[in-house]
């Protein structure tokens, strides 16, 4: 445990920190297959620590099964770390779920978030616990005000609205509380693209309301990309690459994100023509991970020394961390200089 | 659109209750049930609840009265239904009847509705060494023939109506715990229950506006179609003893005393029996209606 204070960030301030999570762990067991055999366990969530700061977003990407969702859980508290700890709240305090509701969250189906048998009005309240009736009355009303939800759609049940109206009130949900953190698990995956743009705007606007963190979960980059200051890409349950906003859009360092970024058409203009790293194969079980680097075997410059060794999450630069014997030796390439230039890395591309 | 408090996603009860404080003479009454088996059933359980509630106002004899008529006489117009072995009146004593078949049954349904919704939430919400033990204890409840296990409750007990009803709850709890854990864990893993749990809601809280509303449905049709069972196993009872004492009415009694006059006056066990099978019907009738009703998929046969 003390060897990983050497984390860089280990020796910052925690002035606006609101989300700081340590060494993070989180095994699940899996069932028996035999009487006598072992109980395996799926590392979801192996050694994660990152630190957020009241106002600013971390998005979070990686392949479904990278243990994302987990560290979701693990941060609103709706999970307990098998170790490692999850602090949160400008206190810094252990992450209990519903504690004060200083974390809350948005999930991905709108429709199972609202409870079918309950209007949405009192859904919206429920934050409000020992809130006076008149305050309470005050206060979901001015957060469908905030979600530019109209008054009278209160005393609806979910069924009786849209999917972004929906959505809405889950985020009117998780503000009324005025929490330090929202956990935006696929937030606006389940919605189709013209809405997708109407929350995450909506999201931004709050945010810079509020100050409220949050972190933001998703396989789709170009909708996390959009909100985040800091982005975060998974691997089988740990982080491999962790940037800034801007360096996340200058360059990426592993080979991971590398391939999982070229695979996102034009998140910015004049992008089109990026050539696109296919990775092969499924990512190796969570149950035995790999020795050596965890995504070794799918990688396409991987040597026999990322086989056997585990690198470290290393920091290139401010805020900038990598877990990779060999950054940067995978960049993003444009197409239209295949031919000449970069027809190395294409054909590393076409042998794995 | 307009009027948001009439849009909402439960089938109205069967008797609708005016949710709005506002008058509206405008409306004539309108029937709320459709459906000829529908009315069919409520109906006749309307009626049977009707004749329990001021059946003793309505007889033309009272129901022990032993010296009503002649022993075993036909239909006629003294006896509409003739007389039994004692020369009690069949008609009032059907009447009469009609209380503890009602009382019992209900009864009976409620203790388990009760019980076995709270065992089957427990079990279903809080997992684990809860799910384990309680889930094992159901299933060996389940495992013991049924009517065993009644007759060994009330031979500790004694007989009577209070009795019985509770022997007939013991024996159809494990059906309520079981739909009630299955449609909790499938309720418990819902994101509302996450979002519920981080507003800093208490199980408590979670369990009552959340998991209960959610499995109502489930729950209101085994109500139906268990009141018709516990109705069966009631006369089951009394028919071997264990229902009301006598002298007083009970099918169950009233079919067992009078089978030996099956084969030379077979109106005795005749109409007792058809007073018997109507109700069972009725509450069969419900329990398939309510079903079709609020349960579109149909996608469990609840009971079996």
């Amino acid at each position: 445990m003390t060897g990983k204070q050497t984390l860089p960030e280990a020796s910052e301030d925690l002035r606006d920190v609101v989300l700081d999570v340590h060494d993070a762990v989180k095994y699940f067991r899996t069932r028996r297959t035999s009487l006598r055999g072992e109980r395996a366990q799926v590392h979801a969530v192996d050694g994660i620590s990152v630190r957020l700061r009241a106002g600013r977003t971390l998005g979070l990407v990686g392949e479904s099964g990278c243990g994302k969702s987990t560290l979701g859980r693990l941060i609103t508290g709706l999970d307990t770390p098998t170790s490692g700890s999850v602090q949160v709240g400008a206190e810094l305090r252990d992450v209990t779920a519903g504690a004060g509701g200083r974390v809350q969250a948005v999930f991905q189906d709108p429709a199972s978030a609202l409870d079918p048998r309950m209007n949405v009005r009192a859904s919206v309240a429920e934050a409000l616990g020992g809130v006076g009736k008149a305050e309470r009355e005050q206060r979901v009303d001015d957060a469908f005000a905030a979600v530019g939800l109209p008054r009278e759609l209160g005393s609806r049940y979910p069924h009786q609205l849209s999917g972004g109206q929906q959505q809405r009130v889950c985020i009117a949900r998780a503000l009324i509380a005025r929490p330090d953190l929202i956990l935006l698990d696929e937030a606006v995956s389940s919605l189709d693209a013209s809405l997708q743009a109407q929350v995450l705007d909506l999201l931004e606007r709050l945010q810079r309301e509020t100050g409220t963190a949050y972190v933001f979960i998703s396989h789709d980059l170009r909708a996390v990309r959009q909100v985040s200051h800091s982005m975060a890409v998974m691997y089988l349950g740990q982080i491999v690459e962790e940037a800034p906003a801007d360096a996340f859009d200058r360059g990426l360092l592993h080979p991971y994100a590398v391939a999982l970024r070229s695979t996102e058409p034009g998140i910015f203009q004049g992008e089109e023509g990026i050539e696109r790293v296919v990775l092969r194969g499924e990512p190796p079980s969570a149950v035995n991970p790999p020795p050596g680097c965890r995504f070794a075997p799918r990688c396409p410059i991987a040597d026999d020394g990322c086989v056997q060794v585990a690198p470290e999450l290393a920091e290139v630069s401010t805020g900038h961390r990598v877990r990779c014997h060999k950054p940067g030796e995978l960049t993003l390439t444009r197409a239209v200089h295949a031919d000449s230039a970069t027809s190395g890395a294409a054909d590393l591309g076409g042998e794995l | 659109m307009t009027k948001p408090s009439s849009a909402h996603p439960r089938p109205s009860p069967p008797t609708a209750p005016p949710t709005t404080p506002t008058p509206a003479p405008k409306r004539s009454f309108r029937w709320p049930l459709r459906g000829i088996v529908a009315n069919v059933a409520v109906f006749l359980i309307l009626g049977y609840i009707f004749l329990a509630a001021f059946g003793s106002f309505l007889v033309p004899y009272g129901p022990n009265d032993v010296s009503a008529g002649p022993r075993l006489s036909s239909p006629s117009a003294d006896h509409w239904l003739g007389t039994d072995a004692l020369g009690r009146d069949q008609f009032s004593r059907i009447i009469a009847a009609a209380r503890p078949a009602l009382l019992s049954a209900t009864y009976a349904v409620l203790f388990a509705l009760l019980i076995g919704t709270a065992i089957g939430i427990a079990a279903g919400f809080l997992g684990r060494l809860w799910d384990g033990v309680l889930s094992r204890i159901v299933d060996l409840l389940f495992a013991i023939p049924e009517y065993l296990l009644a007759i060994l409750v009330l031979a500790v007990m004694g007989s009577g109506l209070i009795n019985a009803s509770l022997a007939i709850g013991i024996v159809t709890i494990p059906r309520f715990a079981r739909i009630a854990r299955g449609s909790t864990i499938e309720i418990a893993q819902r994101a509302f229950v996450d979002a519920a749990r981080l507003c800093g809601r208490g199980r408590l809280w979670i369990v009552f506006r959340h998991i209960l509303p959610n499995i109502a449905s489930p729950l209101v049709i085994m109500t139906a179609i268990n009141l018709s069972t516990a109705e069966g196993a009631y006369a089951a009872l009394s028919f071997l003893g264990f229902g009301v004492r006598p002298p007083d009415a009970d099918y169950g009694s009233m079919i067992s005393s009078s089978q030996q006059y099956l084969l030379t006056d077979p109106w005795v066990v005749a109409f007792p029996s058809i007073a018997f099978v109507v109700l069972v019907l009725a509450f069969n009738l419900l329990g398939d209606v309510l079903r079709d009703r609020l349960d579109p998929h149909t996608r469990t046969a609840a009971g079996a």
